[in-house]
């Protein structure tokens, strides 16, 4: 064991209480490699050991698991044939557990997953806010701009963990009920099972791609607040809205300005060939809203009085 | 400031100002606080200190004004100066349903200079300083107040500090709490500690202090060694005599100040260096009736209460 007494060349251990105490060794201000990563990860636990958000993890889980059962139970055949991406999916379940996966990631892509991020994005800044604990990191000091990029990273590695649950979920719930074959793709080829699983984790990040981009939203709103759960809402309720207009035809002018517009495409990777068009104005519209919002948050965070 | 005073001060402000909106809580204080010293930061609740606290540490922009932390300007130096700085500011504050140790490991992580090597030693060092050892793996939403308080103050402890700065450390404490807290304020002081520490309760804090700042209403009234605030309060002779003029007479030709004589009871007036003993003496050779003769010497108490006004609604 090494006690600070003992560690030489431990800068903390260097006690200002010496016969010089108004010098302090130049080495106390420098930083310790890794810390970024320690601080990251210290985030992600103290995330991770939230009640509320192992319960939030729990629900996204349920969804796969409900769809696998419903499927076996109604014995197959459940698309009424009226040709969403969603009815196709679950069409297909009966067949190969695979599509499992897919099916509960398009079902929460509306609404359970956006909701999972704005409950971590909502809380980041606004959290720490309201239980006064954010004056507490400031001043031990973390630079403000740190903050705010550990914050962010907690909160797409959160979102990437619910994506990544849902599709696990959804793959063992398939494979148990109905077994995992190769994969027919929407143009009407056949996937080994090897490229199908590539091909979801392809789907995985694009989802995770908006999520982080709605995430940033998050953040923003998050940085105007003292209250996480208000912040939380009003994300809730901006990505609702977005679905909803995207929804409404006549207004198909505004429907490329929305986030939501072409996150649904995730299933063009199952066509082959892989139809990008889509796809890339769907990343391009998240690459977008992610700077912009993610830029407001730094400029709103960096200069505001901390009065909490 | 000359250059002189920047280095022999801990904390150094000029100017500093904050408004918010029209109105400016903090109004162009220029504090000076010495290496080394117990500095008590006084004033009643809403006077401005917290603000002021704020500014220095960079969690609220001055309106005007700078601050020189360390011999560091704050803002901009803030990542090199705050890991020298221990600090509560506005209480505690931390995670309820993390255990205290758990809290204070998570914002030494968060210190990206401290070495995590011996961050339990120093977590625990901490708790133990501050006689929480024992409750170190409680939730902190099970803690009483005074253990929060305590909890607050082992967080600026995480590190050797070259300056603590505690706002209202004793707020929510017990009297044997507020002992504890001027003990180790003191000990610190020992070390070569210099610590800011902020009250709106003179009381508390005034037995460790060796210098005291003031404020009033966004204003630092008051400022120096502690014996030149107490001292800038003179003692009063006061006479109880059937015939005040007399007795204001007879203090008027000894050259006492601010001599005054009110209805039928009593003269009044600034002793300022007159031994006591002359003044009676001269009295009763003038043949006043001298029916009592009281010296008030103005406690810290009764001068901090004259500089801030004292009560509510003393500064509208």
């Amino acid at each position: 064991m090494r006690t600070p007494d003992d560690t030489t060349d431990d800068a903390t251990a260097d006690t200002t209480a010496d016969s010089v105490p108004h010098r302090v060794p130049e080495s106390i201000a420098e930083t310790v490699r890794g810390a970024t990563w320690r601080l990251l990860r210290s985030e992600l636990r103290l995330v991770l050991s939230r009640r509320r958000n192992q319960a939030g993890l729990a629900v996204l889980a349920v969804v796969p698991v409900v769809i696998a059962i419903a499927v076996k139970v109604a014995g197959g055949g459940a698309s009424d044939g009226s040709g969403s991406t969603t009815d196709s999916f679950v069409g297909s379940v009966a067949g190969n557990g695979f599509f499992v996966a897919l099916a509960a990631l398009s079902v929460e892509i509306g609404l359970f997953l956006p909701l999972a991020v704005a409950a971590l994005s909502g809380d980041a800044i606004a959290g720490e806010a309201n239980v006064g604990t954010l004056r507490g990191l400031l001043v031990v000091p973390v630079p403000r701009t740190r903050l705010l990029a550990v914050k962010y990273a907690a909160v797409v590695l959160g979102a990437l963990l619910a994506v990544a649950l849902v599709a696990v979920v959804g793959l063992v719930a398939g494979a148990a009920l109905f077994g995992l074959h190769p994969v027919t793709t929407l143009s009407g080829t056949t996937l080994g099972l090897g490229a199908a699983l590539w091909r979801l984790l392809l789907v995985g990040l694009y989802v995770g791609a908006f999520l982080a981009a709605l995430g940033a939203l998050g953040l923003f709103v998050s940085t105007l607040t003292e209250q996480p759960m208000g912040a939380t809402i009003a994300v809730v309720l901006v990505s609702t809205l977005m679905w909803i207009l995207d929804s409404i035809s006549q207004l198909h002018a505004i429907h490329p300005w929305l986030l939501v517009d072409k996150q649904l495409a995730f299933a063009d990777l199952l066509r082959d060939p892989v139809y990008t068009a889509d796809l890339r104005l769907g990343l391009l519209t998240d690459l977008a809203y992610g700077v912009v919002f993610v830029t407001a948050a730094w400029a709103r965070f960096g200069s505001r009085d901390v009065t909490s | 400031m000359s250059e002189r005073d920047g280095e022999d001060l801990a904390v150094a402000t000029s100017g500093l100002t904050k408004r918010f909106g029209a109105q400016a809580a903090v109004d162009g204080i220029d504090l000076a606080v010495p290496r080394g010293g117990v500095y008590g930061f006084l004033g009643p609740n809403g006077s401005g200190k917290t603000t002021t606290i704020r500014m220095l540490l960079g969690l609220v922009r001055p309106s005007a004004g700078t601050v020189t932390l360390l011999g560091g300007p704050m803002p901009d130096a803030l990542t090199t100066v705050l890991p020298r700085v221990g600090a509560l500011v506005e209480g505690p504050a931390f995670h309820p349903y993390l255990s205290g140790r758990a809290n204070l490991v998570r914002l030494d992580v968060a210190d990206r200079t401290a070495d995590p090597r011996t961050s339990a030693h120093r977590v625990d060092a901490a708790l133990e300083r501050v006689d929480l050892l024992h409750a170190a793996a409680k939730r902190y939403r099970a803690y009483s107040l005074g253990m929060r308080q305590r909890l607050g103050i082992a967080a600026a402890l995480l590190r050797d500090r070259e300056l603590l700065v505690l706002d209202e450390p004793t707020n929510g404490l017990d009297p044997q709490g507020t002992r504890e807290v001027r003990a180790l304020i003191g000990a610190l002081h020992a070390e070569g500690v210099t610590v800011l520490v902020s009250s709106h309760l003179l009381s508390e804090i005034e037995q460790v202090c060796t210098h005291l700042g003031v404020m009033r209403a966004g204003r630092l009234v008051a400022q120096g060694a502690v014996a030149d605030v107490r001292g800038a309060s003179r003692p009063v002779a006061e006479v109880t005599t059937p015939d005040p003029a007399a007795a204001a007479a007879v203090l008027v030709r000894l050259g006492l100040a601010d001599v005054t004589a009110d209805g039928g009871t009593s003269a009044r007036g600034v002793l300022d260096g007159h031994a006591t003993e002359d003044v009676v003496a001269a009295l009763v050779r003038a043949g006043v009736p001298v029916r009592g003769f009281v010296v008030h010497r103005p406690s810290l108490e009764d001068r901090f209460i004259e500089l801030t006004g004292g009560g509510y609604g003393a500064d509208a």
